[in-house]
């Protein structure tokens, strides 16, 4: 048994809008990241993906706000903490976050070298600055980033360069979880491919202990990650190795999702990409049973009436789904 | 070149666009040659920088071309006046990649379709009538127009707006779109409506469909033929068969090789 280095029991999050409504967007996530693995996330925009990020740091500023659960790095529950704590001594060294959008997360009037020593003073206020650039150069080394970057504005780097040197920037305090928030999204294909070999690069090598993964590309999620959930309206509909998600999805929903992966292989040509028809429901007054009902083909009268429980089955593997994973497969199989 | 005229839509001769002078020079499209047949669809690839959209900017006559020239159905496109320009963009539309930044943020939704009409020569149809094109072209891409007038498309999500991108296609009927990267900042699950919508479009009014895009994945799915483009000069073209599944050029493959696979094993070493 390895250390298990997150873990999340039931945790509930939600939204204040301005019109006093609660929006439940994460809605009792139980996780678990062990030592030296990756958990990946799926799922449409607007399923919650990014507000899980968010919450999993334990930091939260309004309209966010902490209702129930449990978040548990490496034996130390964080949840409830005071923000100025978490601040100070959790984040950057616990845990660390990758921003989706790096062109947007360095301020363009600072160089890359003062973004390091914001991030090494918030923690260490008796280092010099000659401590910090040795220790900076010496690890963007190792990182692969020439340190002529260090002495650079943010304008001068091209879009995957910035995206390398944030994530160089989340890491430098060796933190044990970093949650990479669709790190590639807005990259394209070749940059995106030396971001995953970085990342791929620092759990490897032991910089950091486990990482959680946000993407909707699945083609990615598979060859990146371990494990895979699959997220839909707030709720985990589906969990598993990164293969039998793939491979053998078990939820309508994740079935759909598989349905719409664009590879270039052969026999793709020709084939249909199957959408799911449909829009999410409006999570300010979520549907009483089975949220994917609406949209879902195999759709009984009973999943309308009572919310459907997350249902294990053999060793880590999870769906939420009236039906038996037999009878699932069957369906799938007569189309 | 253009041996064939009526097949023809759009060609090019010796394209090329400079940025710049002296030490500052930078050759962003670089003599490009192309001859795009009429009802194809065409995928341009290549990675960030390779000069896909100062092309398509060409194309659509937004940026001036410093050499070569771009012939449209077998005749020189000529577009020095405004007028003509106008008329020029009757025949080609694009739709782009940021589909936030696309509209006019202070004009309503109703008034972005109704522009379409009023191009096609529809300024004078009773009100009825108006509303019922653009409640068709609305149905075409599952949108409801009744939930949409009046509104802003800042209320729109990424999706939405980029559906209602076609919406606004659907209403020109041009001959030629220009698709720049449309589905590389919305999930994979509305990539697959959008792409289904452009299908379906494009069987309809038998347009001749232009895709720009950095995943050869996509480029594989959709197209008939595609041209590689690297560091501003096309590498390789043909069908799509053909140049991704049987690559000639070393960048190809390496294009190929950087997409995530599922049922290969994906090479992180080549970096």
């Amino acid at each position: 048994m390895s250390r298990v280095m997150l873990e999340v029991k039931e945790l509930t999050t939600k939204y204040i809008t301005r019109f006093g409504e609660d929006v439940y967007a994460v809605d009792h996530v139980s996780l678990k990241v062990e030592e030296g693995k990756s958990l990946g996330i799926a799922g449409e925009s607007g399923c919650g993906k990014s507000t899980l990020a968010l919450s999993l740091m334990g930091y939260y500023f309004a309209p966010l706000h902490y209702t129930s659960g449990e978040i548990v790095i490496d034996g130390r529950t964080i949840s409830g903490m005071a923000p100025d704590d978490i601040r100070k001594t959790i984040l950057g060294t616990e845990i660390s976050y990758i921003p989706q959008c790096a062109m947007d997360a360095l301020n363009p009037t600072r160089k890359i070298i003062n973004f390091v020593e914001d991030v090494i003073y918030a923690h260490k206020t008796y280092i010099t600055k000659k401590e910090i650039y040795d220790l900076a150069r010496e690890r963007f080394e190792i990182l692969g980033l020439p340190a002529e970057v260090l002495q650079k504005y943010p304008v001068e780097l091209s879009g995957g360069m910035k995206q390398r040197t944030v994530i160089a920037i989340s890491v430098i305090l060796l933190p044990l979880v970093l949650i990479a928030d669709e790190p590639s999204s807005a990259l394209d294909v070749t940059s995106q491919k030396m971001v995953i070999k970085m990342l791929r690069n620092l759990i490897e090598k032991g910089y950091i202990k486990a990482m959680i993964f946000i993407t909707h590309e699945l083609p990615l999620l598979y060859n990146v990650t371990d494990d895979i959930m699959v997220m839909y309206a707030g709720q985990i509909v589906e969990k598993g190795t990164a293969k039998e998600a793939v491979f053998d999805p078990l939820h309508p929903y994740s079935k759909g999702l598989m349905g719409s992966i664009i590879v270039p292989e052969k026999g793709l040509r020709g084939t249909r990409l199957a959408a799911i028809p449909g829009v999410p429901p409006n999570l300010k007054n979520p549907p009483a049973g089975c949220r994917f009902a609406e949209r879902c083909t195999y759709v009984q009268r009973e999943c309308r009436m009572h919310p459907i429980d997350l249902r294990e089955v053999d060793d880590g593997r999870a769906y939420r789904c009236i039906f038996t994973k037999e009878q699932l497969r069957e369906a799938y199989q007569n189309g | 070149m253009a041996n064939n005229w009526e097949k023809t839509c759009l060609s090019g001769s010796g394209l090329t666009k400079v940025f710049g002078f002296g030490s500052q020079k930078c050759v962003a499209v670089d003599h490009v040659d192309f001859n795009f047949n009429e009802g194809e669809i065409i995928s341009i690839v290549g990675e960030s920088g390779s000069g896909k959209t100062t092309l398509a900017k060409m194309l659509l006559g937004l940026i001036s071309i410093t050499e070569g020239e771009v012939y449209f159905q077998g005749k020189k496109r000529d577009i020095r006046t405004q007028k003509k320009k106008q008329e020029y963009w009757k025949n080609i539309q694009a739709i782009f990649q940021d589909p936030f930044s696309s509209y006019n943020i202070f004009n309503k939704i109703d008034a972005v379709l109704l522009d379409c009409i009023y191009m096609r020569g529809g300024r004078r149809l009773p009100r009825a009538k108006k509303v019922e094109l653009m409640t068709e072209a609305c149905s075409f891409v599952n949108l409801k127009f009744e939930e949409l007038t009046n509104k802003y498309p800042f209320e729109l999500s990424g999706g939405q707006m980029q559906r209602l991108m076609i919406a606004r296609i659907f209403l020109l009927k041009p001959k030629i779109l220009l698709a720049d990267e449309p589905t590389s900042m919305i999930d994979a699950c509305s990539r697959a409506t959008i792409l289904d919508m452009l299908m379906k479009l494009r069987k309809e009014t038998g347009m001749t469909l232009i895709f720009i895009t950095h995943d050869i994945g996509l480029a594989y799915y959709v197209s008939d033929s595609v041209y590689i483009m690297e560091h501003g000069k096309i590498v390789e073209n043909g069908s799509a068969d053909k140049v991704i599944l049987y690559p000639k050029e070393a960048y190809t493959r390496r294009l190929i090789s950087d997409v995530p696979k599922i049922h290969e094993v994906w090479d992180l070493s080549t970096v």
